[in-house]
């Protein structure tokens, strides 16, 4: 019986050649757009210079900005209003004004100031911007400062030499983290929404009514809808796999039988909220809604933009009972920093306990609506 | 025009009489508002650490305090040799581990100078990036105390202004965002979603032979989710003002005016990918593809646009959103008037016609 379902389901999904394109071109689009987009790392910062001095000092300042790598400078207006109006237009990001008389102030008073004004609608990118700012204006201080006063080479103050090493992605590459966690929200997208949207099409066009007289168990029905999408899957994973490694020369640093077993089973719970969503939407525009609705929920709760320990105690057990967030550590713990299985033992009872929990809800719901 | 109304009737109650979906609809942009006002941030905050204290004296104990204190920290773990950060690491118990050396307060006494080392987990770049920076941070203030308070000669001061946004609210960021995106769902692919299914559930055949003309049946289809986007802008702007503390600088109607314009475009290029479309999976899926994910990618709203690989920055300039988006932000919270907005206005309108003329143009073939 199962054997015939599933024929039936196999011959469903390839007869329909465009959605098969688009399973397999969806996810390669996102995995290379999204990494490749999202770099996040601030640098072209652009910069309106306003230097009113034209002296020796602000000249440095200006150049070392412009030499930091972080800062472009893209103006030289000639007054304040048109810096202010390209600060309105986008055209700029932050505005330095060095006023007149500033290096003059600077040695004999032993005191100067420069005015930073920043577009703060980007919070982020404001406050690094003037983070790097502050920076570089101390560096050129102190040197300023050596031109005058010759300090002594030797310590004569407590100084703590600080160094840092940074493990797994010292080349800061934003690319190898962004992928491996793509790649968990593919698997939703496939194993959720499709499978979703193709049960609820036999509501929709009446076929369920006819399966509901059939013989077949409701388990029966539910496990062949469930086993191409889960094969799918796994392919779409596959091909995923591959691209990080065309695309961005990533290679996992543990093993990929790992990465594999926690997919096989993400994949159940994935199919399984899926099943479940379409026990509860009786149209394809319900159950486009509604994945779409808990598509945005569990992915942005699940730390893929945002870190889950800067939620607030709500959100964050929330993220705990999301099994994305768990399979978008796995995947990153994997895929970087060649975390074992055994490393990651409680992310696998999660996800069993949501593959078992998903598809029971589904299995339970299914069954009343035919009684 | 009775036929019209008739026709947009049977619309409305198609809408009204699917409250899971109007449920869905008109709850998602509360849901992602609030979700993005007090859950979502990217700032370090918590961050467990771990240390290694090899020396276990009395400055050291006074670092490890400070940095337990700090709200960017909670100290979890103890090592007793760097060579456990890398399993700490791979559980994702620590983002960093911080390593005192041997004699720490006895080096500082002697020779001035004592070693800390930071070893961060940069498999996630940022945060890696920003918990070693604090990390230094907290250890070169307690340095700072170290020294004697004389001033220095030859200060160079640094003032600076956050322009629009003060209180670096992120509200001024995301608002204007969720906006965009609850627009473009709303009114294409809700929109070539519903004309679809008439294909593939065979009524479309019935509307073809009855007296609606074509451009009856797709205002009509547009109207009921035109009405739900709007009323959802409403609800949008009422909430970021009265909860999120958003400012509504600019002039309101230039903004709905904007908004208007936007659900037009956004409707013919739903009505396009209906046109060439026969199943409702397929516009579906094009509309997530084709729509969704350019529209969130090159909006400027999640990924800086200007950090960009070039061929993308080049197709970003097709992408209707990302003129919304900027818009939005000019009227809302920078409150610029029309004379600053035009261009963006004037691509939005030239990209609508010529959308429409396209679905237009395959829609009467099909015909």
């Amino acid at each position: 019986m199962l054997k015939a379902l599933l024929n039936k389901e196999f011959r469903q999904i390839f007869r329909n050649p465009s959605i098969i394109r688009l399973m397999l071109a969806a996810p390669i689009m996102q995995l290379i757009l999204i990494p490749l987009a999202a770099d996040f790392e601030v640098k072209n910062i652009q910069l309106a210079v306003l230097d009113w001095d034209h002296s020796t000092y602000s000249q440095k300042i200006i150049s070392r900005l412009g030499a930091s790598g972080y800062f472009q400078l893209v103006e030289t207006p000639k007054d304040a209003a048109t810096a202010q109006e390209a600060l309105d237009n986008n055209r700029v990001d932050m505005i330095l004004e060095i006023p007149q008389r500033f290096e003059r102030d600077l040695v004999r008073e032993d005191e100067a100031k420069v005015y930073f004004k920043a577009d703060a609608v980007d919070v982020m990118k404001a406050g690094l911007a003037i983070n790097y700012s502050g920076q570089i204006i101390q560096q050129v201080n102190q040197e300023i400062r050596e031109d005058f006063v010759q300090l002594p080479r030797f310590n004569p103050v407590p100084m703590l030499n600080i160094s840092t090493q940074y493990w797994y992605n010292p080349g800061f590459n934003y690319r190898h983290y962004m992928a491996p966690g793509i790649l968990a929200l593919l698997l939703i997208m496939v194993g959720s929404m499709m499978c979703a949207l193709n049960i609820v099409r036999e509501k929709e066009i009446g076929t369920m009514e006819q399966m509901n007289v059939t013989p077949v168990k409701s388990y029966q029905f539910l496990l062949a809808k469930l086993i191409p999408f889960w094969l799918l899957g796994l392919v779409s994973l596959t091909i995923g796999l591959i691209v990080c490694f065309l695309a961005f020369g990533l290679v996992a640093a543990g093993s990929y039988v790992t990465i594999y077993l926690f997919a096989m089973v993400y994949l159940i719970a994935a199919l399984g909220i899926g099943q479940l969503l379409a026990t509860f939407s009786d149209t394809q525009q319900q159950a486009t809604l509604f994945s779409f609705f808990f598509m945005m929920m569990f992915v942005l709760l699940s730390g893929l933009y945002t870190p889950i320990e800067s939620m607030p105690l709500w959100a964050k057990s929330i993220a705990w009972a999301n099994p994305v967030s768990h399979f978008v550590d796995v995947m990153r713990s994997v895929m970087l920093k060649g975390s074992t299985l055994y490393d990651l033992k409680y992310r696998m009872f999660w996800l069993i306990g949501f593959a078992i929990l998903f598809n029971v809800l589904a299995m339970l719901n299914y069954r009343k609506r035919v009684g | 025009m009775k036929v019209f109304l008739a026709f947009l009737k049977k619309e409305f109650r198609h809408v009204l009489r699917d409250r899971r979906s109007l449920a869905v609809l008109i709850g998602m942009p509360i849901v992602m508002l609030l979700m993005y006002g007090f859950a979502l941030s990217t700032e370090v905050k918590n961050s467990r650490i771990a240390i290694v204290d090899l020396s276990k004296d009395e400055v050291t104990r006074t670092l490890i305090q400070r940095l337990d204190a700090s709200r960017y920290f909670t100290v979890t773990e103890y090592l007793d040799n760097p060579e456990g950060a890398d399993l700490l690491f791979r559980q994702g118990k620590a983002r960093a581990v911080v390593v005192f050396q041997e004699g720490f307060q006895k080096s500082l006494l002697h020779t001035n100078t004592a070693s800390v080392q930071i070893i961060a987990d940069a498999s996630d770049t940022n945060t890696g990036n920003t918990v070693a920076f604090y990390i230094s941070s907290i250890i070169r203030a307690y340095q700072d105390e170290l020294l004697t308070h004389q001033k220095l000669p030859y200060r160079i001061q640094m003032e600076a202004q956050l322009a629009y946004n003060p209180q670096l609210k992120s509200a001024f960021n995301f608002v204007p965002g969720v906006m965009v995106l609850i627009l473009i769902l709303l009114c294409s692919m809700l929109t070539a979603v519903a004309i679809v299914r008439e294909k593939e559930t065979g009524t479309m055949e019935l509307i073809l032979v009855s007296p609606v003309r074509p451009w009856m049946m797709i205002v009509a289809k547009a109207i009921p989710f035109l009405l739900v986007g709007l009323i959802n802008v409403a609800m949008i702007l009422l909430i970021s003002y009265t909860v999120l503390g958003l400012p509504m600088r600019g002039n309101l109607l230039l903004l709905v005016a904007e908004c208007g314009l936007f659900v037009l475009l956004a409707l013919s290029l739903g009505l396009l990918i209906s046109t060439r479309t026969d199943s409702q999976q397929t516009a579906l899926f094009i509309s997530l593809v084709g729509l969704m994910l350019p529209s969130l990618v090159f909006s400027g709203f999640m990924f800086p646009l200007e950090n960009m690989p070039l061929p993308l920055q080049y197709i970003s300039k097709i992408v209707p959103t990302r003129y919304f988006f900027n818009i939005l932000k000019s009227v809302m919270i920078k409150g610029l008037g029309f004379s600053q907005v035009w261009k963006d206005t004037l691509v939005m309108a030239g990209m609508t016609v010529f959308l429409l003329g396209m679905a237009v143009r395959s829609f009467k073939m099909r015909l």
